[in-house]
């Protein structure tokens, strides 16, 4: 049976998640995490100076004799240099950095005020082989073969895309047509192919029942991602999330303008119950407004802490096991925390990028830099629950006129990021339309449309 | 003698880069911070004061800490003030101090750049900020200072523009690329800014237009080896800074005449 080559790493159900995390600067309630998205690959980015460790998760749910990947790499990588690693940190890493819903609910407007300073939360935070001959006639070179956990992996080199299409044709792979051309221009800049299958003598051995995420480290001065191949065969646009663990900080795209999404806005109190809805098709339509030509910043601060937490900041174990080679491996320091709450500093920084792309918006791979940029920015947006109780005062007669223009305005904003329709979104918060409406114009209601 | 423009090339320079600078920060979100560019305006301002006084006697032209004022605003990244401030002071004394034969040896905003950027990882630029909308009209603009500028150095931006862009072509042919590579690689604001005010610097351009044409063509050259040789990003400030010195060596092969502004400043 053939493999079916699998250039980018899939994503299946949607799923959505909530919890009740507690924090001072308002209560965290839900967080859009990558299972929203379907068929999103998620690529873990560590990198500082010319050394960078990818981690690449794999959500494959199909049959693992079908599964394989073709990834370029820069360099021939030795064995020490590939690892399997653990998907339930890069999930932790993907909840830490999800864009999130906060709560805050309204005093009441009857009590005297007290002043108070708030105080800000600091979570301390079955393939047939082919011979040397054959290959050395196809112009590649197999410059090392390992089986590493339940994978068995490739490096390979070639002169040319025929050969190489051929090889992996034979080898039992399954190439999609069309991607000779890249193959190409990759065996020109002189990249190798890391090329990996499952093998399922090891995989019933290890009694894992899903694949779990394969890491490489190498050093090098390209600081890219390849996703041209992944779009040859693509149906539609792919998403991509790009968690980036950095030293000095925020990493951006060099080649595409990176922006920030919309982030701080006060929505309708309903978009709690939807908050899974409301986040994508948010995304998608920032992703439309920007003509998909754009790479999104959802999440940027140092790992330290967090405020509000959506979870808690990776202990340091979990930064090395995800290559963060710059820090000290606790492990190995007797009586080391598990934590990093009341621990030592991190000296790390995080980047989450959320793209959605094809191959005409993109025609380039990702290139990326390190900027030294440290400010955090996080996706957030915010429901305010207002005062239930008495208003029979005059401050609370001022706040139920004032409340009714907040909800408006938060109705406004929740259509403005969404596309949502505004008529619908009043309807689910019982608000009548306002008569004068503000600020729209005599023309928006005439057709409707 | 050189022909000099009816109406110096300046002054729409800093109306463009002016306009560039209050567009990108108000609808593209350039990471444009009021107090850096705030900053960067009053020390260059103030460099270039102190420098004249010292070297030419009192000779004060605001034009020139301008155009390299606003320059530093749209292309340089920091989120220290004092970085800001450094970065547009040694822009302006490289000016002065760097000298050869009475002319600059560098660019001053690439000096200040690159110097900066060796010296500090607090300090960057973001070459992939721009909207490919905004840069059709920006290119306008930029095309639009070849009629200010008339008989002045047009041709080095060209020949670097057009040395630039067929390099990108055959990279991509030989790889068997589409063109939209190439065209997408084009596409980049940081690069028009570097054309149409850096590179075309008279002061720092070699005197006959032989020799500019082979000096773009070298930084041309550099640019993409560094970008794709060395994987190292904006390729072209450090071509540039690389070249510089070899104007001087280019003035004895191919003799011309020095560039004056209308008006002579140092």
């Amino acid at each position: 049976m053939k493999a079916n080559v699998c250039f980018g790493i899939v994503v299946a159900a949607a799923v959505v998640f909530a919890g009740n995390v507690y924090s001072f600067c308002g209560f965290y309630v839900a967080k859009a995490d990558a299972k929203l998205f379907n068929k999103a690959s998620r690529v873990v980015l560590v990198r500082d100076e010319d050394r960078t460790v990818l981690t690449m998760v794999n959500d494959y749910q199909g049959d693992p004799k079908a599964f394989a990947v073709v990834i370029p790499v820069p360099t021939v990588l030795e064995r020490g240099q590939i690892h399997v690693g653990d998907q339930a940190i890069v999930d932790h890493l993907d909840a830490y950095t999800a864009p999130r819903l906060v709560e805050y609910f309204d005093d009441d407007p009857c009590k005297p005020v007290a002043v108070y300073e708030a105080m800000k939360s600091m979570a301390r935070a079955d393939a047939s082989s082919v011979g040397p001959r054959r290959s050395a006639a196809l112009g590649v070179t197999v410059e090392a073969e390992y089986t590493v956990g339940e994978y068995d992996i490739a490096i390979l080199s070639a002169t040319e895309s025929d050969g190489l299409q051929t090889w992996l044709t034979e080898s039992g792979y399954k190439i999609p047509a069309g991607a000779g051309a890249i193959l190409q221009s990759y065996i020109r800049q002189g990249l190798r192919f890391f090329v990996a299958r499952v093998n399922l003598d090891q995989q019933s051995r290890l009694g894992f029942t899903f694949l779990r995420p394969l890491q490489i480290a190498y050093e090098s001065p390209r600081f890219m991602l390849p996703i041209r191949l992944g779009t040859i065969n693509a149906s539609g646009p792919q998403d991509l999330l790009v968690y980036a663990l950095s030293r000095k900080g925020r990493i951006e795209t060099t080649n595409y303008r990176t922006v920030k999404l919309p982030t701080g806005m006060d929505l309708p109190v309903y978009v709690k119950g939807d908050f899974a809805d409301f986040y994508r098709d948010m995304f998608a339509y920032q992703v439309k407004k920007e003509d998909m030509r754009v790479v999104f910043l959802e999440y940027a601060w140092d790992m330290n802490w967090c405020d509000p937490c959506a979870a808690d900041p990776l202990t340091p174990r979990e930064l090395r096991d995800l290559g963060v080679f710059w820090l000290d491996d606790p492990r190995d320091r007797p009586g080391a925390r598990k934590t990093t709450r009341g621990g030592q500093a991190q000296d790390v920084f995080v980047t989450r990028l959320h793209v959605r792309y094809d191959a005409e918006t993109f025609p380039e791979d990702l290139v990326f830099q390190e900027t030294g940029d440290r400010t955090n920015f996080q996706g957030r947006y915010v429901i305010r629950h207002p005062w239930t109780g008495d208003t029979n005062c005059d401050r609370g007669r001022t706040y139920r006129r004032d409340l009714r223009d907040r909800q408006e305005q938060e109705a406004r904003q929740l259509a403005n990021l969404t596309g949502w329709d505004i008529g619908t979104i009043r309807e689910r918060m019982n608000l009548e339309a306002p008569r004068d409406d503000g600020g729209g114009s005599w023309w928006d209601q005439l057709w409707n449309d | 003698m050189p022909a000099i423009p009816r109406y110096d090339p300046r002054i729409y320079q800093i109306f463009v880069l002016a306009i560039l600078v209050i567009f990108g920060a108000t609808f593209l979100s350039f990471d444009i911070n009021a107090v850096n560019a705030a900053v960067i305006l009053a020390v260059a301002a103030a460099v270039q004061l102190a420098c004249s006084r010292i070297v030419c006697l009192g000779r004060y032209d605001l034009r020139s800490p301008l155009i390299s004022g606003l320059s530093l605003i749209v292309l340089l990244r920091t989120n220290t003030w004092w970085l800001a401030a450094c970065t547009a002071a040694v822009t302006i004394v490289s000016k002065f101090a760097l000298r050869h034969n009475g002319k600059h040896i560098f660019n001053p905003t690439n000096f200040g750049l690159v110097f900066m950027m060796v010296v500090s990882d607090r300090v960057w630029v973001s070459p992939g900020q721009w909207g490919s909308a905004v840069l059709y009209v920006f290119f306008v603009a930029c095309v639009g200072s070849f009629v200010v500028n008339r008989a002045a150095r047009s041709d080095v931006t060209l020949a670097f523009l057009g040395s630039y862009a067929a390099i990108l072509i055959i990279r991509a042919l030989r790889l068997g690329d589409p063109m939209t590579i190439p065209f997408h690689q084009l596409q980049n604001g940081a690069l028009l800014v570097f054309s149409f005010f850096m590179i075309s610097d008279p002061k720092t351009t070699p005197d006959s237009r032989i020799g500019r044409i082979v000096f773009a063509f070298l930084v041309a050259v550099g640019a993409v080896w560094i970008q794709f040789g060395l994987y190292r990003i904006n390729g072209f400030l450090w071509a540039l800074a690389a070249c510089a010195p070899l104007v001087p060596l280019l003035n004895r092969l191919f003799p011309g005449t020095t560039y004056q502004w209308r008006r002579p400043t140092c």
